[in-house]
């Protein structure tokens, strides 16, 4: 089985865009500035904006449509600048447009369960893990972030783009487990969500609040008051493999908090060009590119997501089909894959070295950090072995690639020994 | 180049009629002011652009090509050059090569018909010359005029600043 190519790029979303403006205010998106040149954001009417729209504006954002949203895509330093500058000291990226969601409820273990592959009873108070909203035919609905908060409830924040399906799974599986007579109910979470990311964001951080974040390991949780804004979700996650943390905090203070974090020198804003440069060199992958309905856990390579007690019970979505291929290996997987020449993007065909079609690209840029092509692909599982070489052909012409360990540049999670 | 987000908006640009080479456009912006034009057609060097965003400076029967500052800044750092061969036989708007930043790729429209003559090797260790001078070290390839009539065609730099005016608004 070959992926006949993938999900959409980033502008899929925007199907979505014009729905019940359920989050923040909805309506045109301002007009072009004069002297803005070369970005078609205005155009789109019906595109959501987040609470940092303006402030985005005033700061020389660029504004795109992504996922149904009006993001920036970069300010006015470069894309190669702020990726840097995130590497090297940090960046602050807008993320309100992800949906943030809580389960309550005795139950609410129980009906995560029932969606997602984790072992999320095992999570310790205040922990979050990485997981997946399967079908039952073993493909992947969505990756989210699932927290175990000790404010008795489940705090979940998933992709923009998936969000109209994601909630209708949520609330119909919620309605379906109170009619069998559990006790789980729902509540979308209307908070802006900040990420801070980068070797000084903790120190950055730290400056504005009184909690020891030396305390707070990579996927752990906390609520606090930062730089005066009370009752603050702080997490120590992210999408750039740098240490660093998101921000969940009322709407209405996000825009003082982002101007008093851009206080500090060190701190620059960055946008969804950096973001995805940043989450690739991580081998993270983009839901749509390098994940989607048709993929499961295993070809994507995220057996590591799947709970060893829910492997064995077989008791998620699709585990009929996932927990065999553990075994039996799946016919494709994703894989990283590093080449020189011209940077190999979506959709460009992989070949072995006899010139047979064996995989195609999902997502790939020329890596700021490595100045080499970084890509993640899916290719047949006989040629998925780490220094494989194999071919990708380019506008026509053919170029050496070789498969390439994740992440392209090592991650730097804080975790405490 | 394929500058999709602005291809969309300009999409219904209609070409203005060529102004004859020995004529003065009347508002000379500052830029051309300073330079010394030759007012023989056959030395013209002043630049040309297509719709594409591409220039193309002919001296002595070769045109210099390669993407003006509008482009150059929307398409950000240049990481990669794509370039086609010498002798690559080229005709008006063929597809002649890419220019890579790290979010995307540009093609590159060939604006006359003629064979490539020239590319600039710099580029191969130093892509990044495109943004820093695209009108001078940042110059893309070079090539014979097989029918200098099709110059006329493209736009001179008042028309051309012109047409960017009206894809901005």
């Amino acid at each position: 089985m070959l992926r006949a190519g993938c999900g959409a790029a980033l502008g899929a979303g925007l199907r979505r865009g014009i729905g019940a403006g359920r989050r923040f205010s909805s309506g045109p998106v301002s007009g072009a500035k004069p002297g803005r040149r070369g970005w078609a954001s205005a155009w789109q009417v019906g595109l959501k904006q987040t609470p940092l729209h303006d402030f985005h504006q005033q700061h020389g954002g660029k504004m795109v449509p992504f996922a149904g949203w009006s993001m920036p895509v970069q300010y006015t330093y470069s894309h190669l600048e702020s990726h840097m500058h995130t590497r090297q000291h940090c960046s602050l990226f807008d993320v309100s447009h992800m949906l943030q969601t809580k389960v309550f409820g005795r139950d609410r273990v129980k009906f995560m369960e029932s969606l997602v592959v984790g072992d999320i009873a095992e999570l310790k108070p205040d922990q979050g893990t990485l997981s997946l909203f399967t079908n039952e035919k073993g493909g992947i609905i969505d990756d989210l972030i699932v927290t175990s908060t000790s404010e008795q409830h489940l705090y979940v924040v998933s992709n923009a783009g998936c969000s109209d399906k994601d909630l209708a799974l949520m609330q119909t599986r919620a309605q379906e487990l109170r009619a069998a007579g559990n006790d789980v109910h729902l509540e979308v979470w209307e908070n802006a969500l900040l990420a801070l990311q980068g070797p000084s964001a903790v120190r950055v951080l730290q400056a504005g609040v009184s909690d020891d974040l030396a305390k707070l390991p990579f996927m752990s949780s906390a609520v606090m008051d930062v730089f005066g804004v009370p009752g603050c979700r702080v997490t120590r996650c992210g999408y750039t493999g740098e240490d660093g943390v998101e921000i969940s905090l009322p709407a209405g203070r996000v825009v003082e908090l982002a101007e008093r974090l851009l206080d500090d020198p060190d701190v620059w804003l960055a946008g969804l060009a950096a973001r995805d440069s940043l989450r690739l060199e991580a081998g993270l992958c983009l839901y749509g590119n390098d994940i989607d309905e048709t993929t499961t856990p295993v070809e994507a390579s995220l057996v590591w997501t799947l709970g060893k007690r829910r492997r064995a019970a077989m008791d998620f979505p699709g585990a009929a089909i996932i927990v065999p291929q553990i075994k039996e290996k799946p016919k494709c997987k994703r894989v990283g894959l590093m080449s020189t020449g011209p940077p190999i993007r979506q959709h460009t065909r992989i070949l072995d070295l006899e010139g047979r079609t064996v995989g195609t690209v999902t997502s790939g840029c020329p890596s700021p950090c490595l100045q080499k092509n970084i890509a993640m692909g899916y290719i047949k599982s006989e040629h998925s072995k780490v220094d494989t070489v194999l071919t990708v052909e380019v506008r026509k012409k053919n170029y050496s690639a070789l498969v390439s360990k994740m992440p392209f540049v090592p991650t730097r999670y804080y975790t405490i020994k | 180049m394929a500058l999709r987000a602005v291809r969309a908006l300009g999409a219904n640009w209609a070409p203005l009629p060529a102004l004859p080479a020995l004529r003065r456009p009347r508002a000379t912006p500052p830029s051309l002011r300073a330079r010394s034009l030759g007012t023989s057609a056959l030395l013209l060097a002043a630049r040309k652009y297509t719709d594409k965003h591409e220039w193309i400076s002919v001296e002595n029967g070769i045109g210099t090509v390669g993407i003006s500052n509008f482009a150059q800044e929307a398409l950000g750092d240049v990481v990669y050059c794509s370039l086609p061969e010498v002798g690559t036989k080229l005709n008006k708007q063929d597809e002649f090569g890419a220019l890579e930043s790290v979010k995307a790729a540009s093609e590159l429209y060939s604006p006359l018909t003629g064979e490539v003559t020239e590319i600039n090797t710099a580029l191969a260790d130093n892509p990044g010359l495109v943004n820093k001078s695209c009108y001078k070290d940042g110059w893309l390839i070079k090539m014979t005029v097989d029918s200098p009539s099709e110059l006329d065609e493209l736009m001179s730099e008042d028309a051309y600043e012109k047409y960017i005016k009206s894809i901005e608004d």
